[in-house]
């Protein structure tokens, strides 16, 4: 298992108030799987991401990624922000060689490998430019190139297109259902939209409101290539969205 | 190394610079701690220097020692004088030019014409310290109250004039159109809405005047004053009194202090609205 | 913008050109104590061409200098090092909040006394007025870094080292420069009181010689001089920051 998860739960303390953000969660991800973290604002799924990242520390329980205890942050997990997070002082392939070069790759095959990754997220024309100079769309393809070019082992993505209008938000589903196709990462990905979800996963794990636990796993029986308006496709967003509903009310009584 | 003292990785992966926000009664605790080190340190600094006697201990009072020139100044009444002195320029300085300031400003503010006049004027004024203009006021007014007076209203104008007119430049357009498509009228509108939206930068302009005025009533309490705290200094020098000196700033910094505080009180007050809780 | 700059300028200019030559017209005021922008051109050039300007400008430049660079080497780094390190920081904030209320100026005599009346009580006045700002506000730049900066960086491999050189360093420089740009601000505010008193060079000295003498002319002068090279440092200053932070520009604040 690539990331293996055990009895994780997370309570935050603010002001000698106590708020359990996730309670004795259970995940396994397989290599190469694709998985989903659906759930409502609050359900914790962030925290869960978090933990995983190494932001933050357990309250108990294990997070193993390739069998390995989980102590901080690394690269062996590339992290993809909801707010692309770009270095500002470092342009587009300043950012993207950003891991390259704390590892200390000869310059010749840094270059190699940001031209590549620019080009995977078709930005090799904007390499020189500052992420203040580029639209969101944007910024967030160089934030995916930045993490796809270190080579992770895993890919975490928080949201990452939440920022975005929703017109530039489906081009990069595609694209990025397109890269993965070609890069094959094991790839966590939180959203709290379910089209999104059905769209790129193969499995789609449902949490609850807050505090957050497993509610249901979804694995979705879709090709690979999908289209949004097929109707095994509507069927699974369907079946997801009566399940999600029900934790959604909960939220807002 | 640097791990051991600066903060850990972990620690800034989940608090980033800042650290974990202490709970109220340990910062508080810290706070206490910190003073009272820095006390102990300044005491034990002095008392070396009375033992061992490098230089003449009078270069670095202990702060009991300071207390106790304080004191006496209070005992023969003299401090009083001073501190009323100088509590009476800044009151009349600072006022004169608050009520010049606000006034002019929200007039320039609204009004295109006024503002096109004043403007060059601050502009070319302002980058010149107002320090550099203190002689003059000597020359015209004399050595006095007036010119001391009219030295804090000087200095005090430009930084609070610029700030209200920025407080009324920055209001929403949008406040304004709304105010008048429910029907307000021009005296209306400057009472109900670009006075109350102009506030905030208002005060904190007067907050900066207050500051400022503390500031430069020592220089001018230099040069050519009998009386005031700025006068305790300076003429503390003629005998080396620096315990005098240091109780003196100390005191002026206090009373900046309270000045500031006050002006912070009337905001907490009158800019409820701003606060989310 | 320059040039409704300039023609306000000319019409304060003109303002001022009337007002004292009416007042030597109605008797008004006794004419000295309202010099004209002739009588204050002729101050500067004579000053100018005997050499005084320059070398009194010289002095408080060097002194501001000086003063100003040991100031900010301390501010920058006892800054980085209060920012980075929480008990550190907690322990000298209630210090700098119980000093920094007391006007600097108020410690001129006291550094009188201490170092004379020579340069160095002037250097040291200065690098004390303008060490707590800056060290306050570096420290705050600091401060202000992005934890997902951090975040991001350190799931791209980075070390303890590599955060604070790689990602401290270039995001808190912006905030850092600012600091440094508004301590020297502050500096050539203050240099001219402290050469008020006990001091018989600089343009401070130079002002206040047109009290003691009586030419009014030779202060407005003095002051103008100062304001001048001021807006000039400052420009210079805004200028640069701009050149070296590119990455700021389109849109970004300041």
């Amino acid at each position: 298992m690539k990331i293996h998860v055990r009895g994780l739960s997370r309570t935050f303390v603010a002001a000698g108030r106590e708020t359990p953000a996730l309670l004795d969660v259970d995940l396994d991800v397989a290599e190469r799987e694709f998985v989903c973290i659906l759930g409502p604002s609050g359900c914790g799924k962030s925290t869960l991401l978090n933990i995983v990242a190494g932001f933050l520390r357990p309250s108990s329980g294990d997070v193993l990624v390739e069998g390995r205890p989980v102590t901080g942050p690394g690269a062996d997990r590339g992290v993809v922000f909801q707010e692309y997070v770009l270095f500002p002082w470092l342009t587009v392939t300043g950012n993207v060689e950003f891991g390259l070069k704390l590892k200390g790759m000869p310059a010749g095959e840094q270059r190699a490998v940001v031209a590549r990754y620019l080009e995977l997220v078709g930005l090799a024309a904007h390499a020189e430019k500052y992420p203040v100079q580029l639209s969101g769309g944007m910024k967030q393809r160089v934030a995916i190139a930045r993490a796809l070019a270190n080579n992770p082992e895993i890919i975490l993505m928080d949201e990452p297109f939440g920022a975005l209008d929703a017109q530039t938000r489906e081009v990069l589903q595609d694209e990025l259902g397109r890269i993965q196709r070609v890069e094959h990462k094991t790839v966590l990905f939180v959203t709290h939209s379910i089209r999104e979800a059905v769209y790129l996963a193969d499995r789609v794990i449902v949490m609850t409101s807050a505090p957050g636990r497993i509610k249901q796993v979804f694995t979705l029986k879709l090709p690979e290539v999908r289209d949004r308006f097929a109707p095994e496709f509507t069927q699974c967003e369907s079946e997801i969205t009566r399940v999600v509903k029900e934790e959604v009310a909960k939220v807002h009584e | 190394m640097a791990a051991v003292f600066l903060s850990s990785v972990p620690e800034l992966m989940e608090w980033g610079l800042h650290g974990e926000p202490l709970p109220r009664r340990r910062a508080l605790r810290w706070r206490f701690v910190a003073l009272v080190a820095f006390f102990l340190l300044w005491s034990l600094a002095g008392a070396v220097v009375e033992w061992t006697r490098p230089f003449n201990p009078l270069f670095l009072p202990a702060p009991w020692v300071v207390l106790g020139a304080l004191l006496e100044l209070a005992r023969k009444g003299q401090l009083w004088i001073h501190v009323g002195a100088t509590l009476g320029r800044v009151a009349v300085g600072f006022t004169t030019g608050a009520v010049a300031a606000v006034a002019l400003g929200l007039l320039a503010g609204q009004v295109r014409a006024v503002r096109n006049v004043l403007e060059p004027v601050v502009e070319l004024l302002r980058p010149i310290p107002p320090l550099a203009m203190l002689p003059l006021f000597i020359v015209w007014v004399g050595i006095g109250e007036g010119s001391k007076v009219g030295f804090i209203t000087y200095a005090t104008f430009f930084p609070m004039f610029v700030t209200t007119v920025h407080g009324v430049a920055q209001i929403d357009d949008r406040l304004l159109r709304a105010a008048q498509s429910l029907g307000a009228r021009p005296r209306q509108l400057f009472f109900r809405v670009i006075l109350p939206a102009a506030l905030p930068d208002v005060l904190t302009g007067l907050r900066l005047g207050v500051a400022l005025s503390f500031f430069v009533i020592v220089i001018s309490e230099f040069i050519g004053a009998e009386e005031g705290l700025g006068y305790l200094i300076n003429d503390g020098r003629n005998f080396f009194l620096v315990p005098q000196m240091l109780g003196a700033a100390v005191l002026l910094g206090l009373l900046g202090y309270a000045g500031n505080g006050l002006v912070r009180g009337v905001e907490r007050r009158v800019l409820r609205w701003q606060q989310p809780r | 913008m320059s040039r409704t700059r300039g023609l306000a300028l000319l019409g304060v200019l003109v303002l001022w050109a009337v007002v004292s030559h009416g007042n030597r017209l109605l008797d008004v005021m006794p004419p000295a104590l309202l010099p004209t922008p002739g009588e204050v051109g002729k101050v500067f050039v004579e000053t100018v061409r005997d050499g005084t300007l320059l070398r009194h400008v010289a002095t408080s430049l060097g002194r501001v200098a000086v003063g100003f660079g040991l100031a900010a080497v301390a501010a920058l780094g006892l800054g980085l090092l209060a920012a980075m390190c929480v008990p550190v920081r907690l322990m000298v904030e209630p210090v700098i909040e119980f000093v920094r209320p007391i006007p600097p100026l108020a410690f001129l005599p006291m550094f009188l006394v201490w170092f004379g009346l020579g340069e160095a009580s002037k250097v040291a006045f200065i690098g004390y007025t303008t060490f707590f700002p800056m060290f306050v506000a570096s420290a705050a730049a600091v401060l202000r870094v992005d934890v997902g900066l951090l975040r991001a960086a350190a799931s791209l491999g980075a070390g303890h080292l590599d955060l604070i050189r790689r990602v401290i360093v270039p995001a808190a420089l912006p905030g850092i420069i600012v600091a440094l740009r508004l301590g020297f601000a502050l500096a050539l505010f203050v240099i001219v009181g402290a050469e008020f008193m006990g001091a018989d060079s600089g343009l401070g000295y130079l002002i206040m010689e047109g009290r003691t003498f009586f030419v009014p002319a030779q202060i407005v002068m003095g002051a103008l001089v100062l304001g001048l090279l001021g807006s000039l440092v400052n420009a210079l200053l805004l200028a640069a920051e701009r050149r070296i932070f590119r990455w700021r520009e389109a849109g970004a604040t300041s």
